[in-house]
């Protein structure tokens, strides 16, 4: 094996990592914010991919696809917080199976609509040109993934760390009680945070689509990484799930072209040793 | 009290009628919906020492049965087993899977452990889906055949149906004695009160880790019961559907109680068979039940039931079998 293959095979794990990002952050901020692991994140990702596919065969372009992705699952995402997980106040297991049912239903529904066969979301011309560099050609595409998903974490970074409503977020990630008796209204920051999260799974489906395609069991395939990130980089940290995301793609990528069979398995091993050494994650407060 | 040996009364009288009922009604169609409403009868029970009477929610045990049926095939197909003896290393698989999964999900408690089960149960899921060449993949493992039992052919429906109501009695009389017991009970005490628990002595961390490994010894019965009657294993019946599936009938049933998951089980078979023969849109419902149980009924049936009972009883003394 070339030093080329491994500078293509690593490019494919950032890129990996890049849509696990989009789709843990918001996981993950969620899960810190009101304690409520979102089991249909993995679905809001497929869901997604679904949408911006019915988007670009309108004959739309990528970034309206994207983007009415976006806008589709925050809206799914704010009725179901408004509608079913608001009801369910302070009953976080019932929320976390709320969810987790939502997700099958989810997943149903899209197999009824866009029938059960793998669809391949074409990547645009303008974004797909091969990039040379070091005297290796490179997927265009692989690269401009692995610059949303920076853009995308650092303007996360910046409105948690340096804006007035990133402050009230953390406020309540650390202690909700308290934030709310000093009059930081919870229940809209609750209803903001969730949109924000569905929507970037959704838009990380558009994305991921034309590296993975979109099939049925999309979402019970990403869910897991989506998990492994979060457990891994620790819960309600936006450094942490981007470090996670980073590392989960690398061992998940490697391990699927060196042991295909096991990949899943290598998968859980530095989630393992995380888990033995340091419960709550990498960058986790305390365990919750 | 009088209250309570009646319910018990009721509840064995009922159970006893619809363990009946299949014979009774006599076609083999309905004796096999019996043996599997049994097989996810003991499934059930078996999810439901972790999150009934240990506080703990499992959303990966179908883990368990899946990878119990996969040993029980494989060494009969590939290496020449019978039934009962790759049964037996099945069971032993199944209990050392257990304990090392039970070690890293306990890492974690609540939500967290949750999502570790979830996570390793897909693990399963993903080594029996891509490791094709052992495995079969996609395609499954067919053409296990039942064995025989005391000279006699369990094809016969009826006669695989009795030996699932004997699996069922001795997997709910080991689920009482379990209950009942001190490990039992100290469970149920780290459930409501670990730290106290913690505090009176009790080691809070090895009762849950002996619990799943029960637990999952449970589900691994079930799974050898599983692949007895279908004969045939695929990578969905360790899959997350699977698991939820379980976890429905534990909570639709009612999570905690002895009957409940027997109760949820039948509820969710007999769904599942129904809807299906209408429509193909199973996993639509199951979605959907999930969310309205959890809503509408989030202490399950068993329980509800039982509360309607007691508020009846009193009042109607003489007939006493007006509640069922």
């Amino acid at each position: 094996m070339s030093i080329g293959f491994w500078l293509l095979q690593s490019l494919n794990a950032l890129a990996l990592g890049g849509l696990l990002f989009l789709l843990s952050s918001g996981f993950s901020l969620i899960f810190g914010l009101m304690r409520v692991a979102n089991l249909s994140h993995g679905a809001y990702f497929m869901l997604g991919a679904y949408v911006g596919l019915s988007v670009l065969q309108a004959g739309f372009g990528f970034i309206e696809a994207i983007l009415a992705a976006g806008i589709v699952i925050a809206i799914l995402g704010g009725l179901i917080e408004r509608f079913l997980l608001r009801r369910l106040a302070n009953r976080t297991l019932a929320q976390v199976l709320v969810t987790l049912g939502l997700a099958f239903a989810i997943a149903d529904i899209c197999l009824m609509l866009w029938s059960g066969d793998p669809m391949q979301l074409p990547a645009p011309k303008w974004l797909s040109q091969p990039i040379r560099a070091f005297g290796f050609v490179f997927p265009g595409y692989r690269v401009f993934v692995v610059e949303v998903s920076i853009v995308v974490a650092l303007l996360l970074w910046l409105l948690i760390e340096r804006t007035k409503l990133g402050a009230m977020v953390r406020a309540s990630v650390d202690d909700i009680q308290m934030a709310r008796g000093v009059g930081i209204p919870a229940q809209k920051l609750f209803s903001f945070i969730f949109c924000l999260g569905a929507a970037l799974a959704g838009m990380g489906g558009v994305l991921g689509g034309p590296i993975l395609s979109v099939y049925p069991g999309l979402d019970g395939e990403m869910l897991p990484l989506a998990l492994v990130v979060v457990i891994l980089g620790g819960i309600g940290s936006i450094g942490g799930a981007f470090v996670g995301a980073y590392i989960t793609g690398f061992v998940y990528t490697f391990g699927q072209t060196l042991l295909p069979a096991f990949s899943y398995v290598i998968l859980f091993l530095p989630m393992i040793v995380i888990l033995a050494f340091r419960p709550s994650g990498l960058f986790g407060k305390s365990a919750p | 009290m009088t209250n309570t040996s009646r319910i018990t009364t009721i509840s064995v009288t009922l159970l006893i009628l619809a363990l009946a009922a299949p014979l009774l009604l006599g076609q083999p169609f309905y004796i096999n919906i019996g043996s599997q409403v049994l097989i996810a009868a003991i499934f059930a029970m078996s999810l439901n020492i972790l999150v009934g009477y240990g506080g703990m929610t499992s959303i990966g045990h179908a883990a368990y049965l899946g990878t119990s049926a996969y040993v029980v095939a494989l060494l009969t197909l590939q290496h020449g087993f019978s039934f009962y003896s790759a049964s037996a290393v099945a069971l032993l698989v199944v209990v050392i899977m257990a304990a090392i999964f039970g070690a890293i999900a306990l890492r974690g408690t609540g939500i967290t452990f949750l999502m570790i089960t979830l996570a390793l149960g897909q693990t399963m899921w993903g080594v029996a889906f891509r490791w094709s060449d052992v495995t079969g993949g996609d395609n499954g493992l067919p053409d296990i055949k039942r064995p025989d039992l005391f000279g006699l052919n369990l094809v016969e429906p009826g006669l695989f149906y009795a030996v699932m109501i004997a699996l069922f009695m001795v997997a709910l009389a080991g689920m009482w004695i379990f209950i009942h017991s001190g490990l039992g009970l100290s469970l149920q005490g780290t459930r409501d009160q670990p730290r106290r628990m913690g505090m009176l002595g009790h080691h809070v961390w090895l009762v849950r880790w002996i619990a799943f490994i029960i637990a999952g010894f449970w589900a691994g019965v079930a799974g050898i019961a599983f692949i007895g009657y279908h004969g045939y294993i695929h990578p969905l019946s360790l899959g997350l559907a699977n698991s939820a599936e379980v976890l429905l009938m534990v909570i639709a049933g009612g999570a905690g109680t002895l009957l409940g998951p027997v109760v949820g089980a039948t509820i969710v078979v007999v769904l599942k068979m129904v809807v299906s023969a209408y429509v193909s849109r199973w996993v639509l419902l199951l979605g959907c039940t999930f969310v309205a149980i959890v809503i509408l009924l989030p202490e399950g049936v068993v329980p509800g039931l039982e509360r309607l009972l007691k508020s009846i009883l009193p009042a109607a003394r003489d007939d006493g079998e007006a509640g069922s």
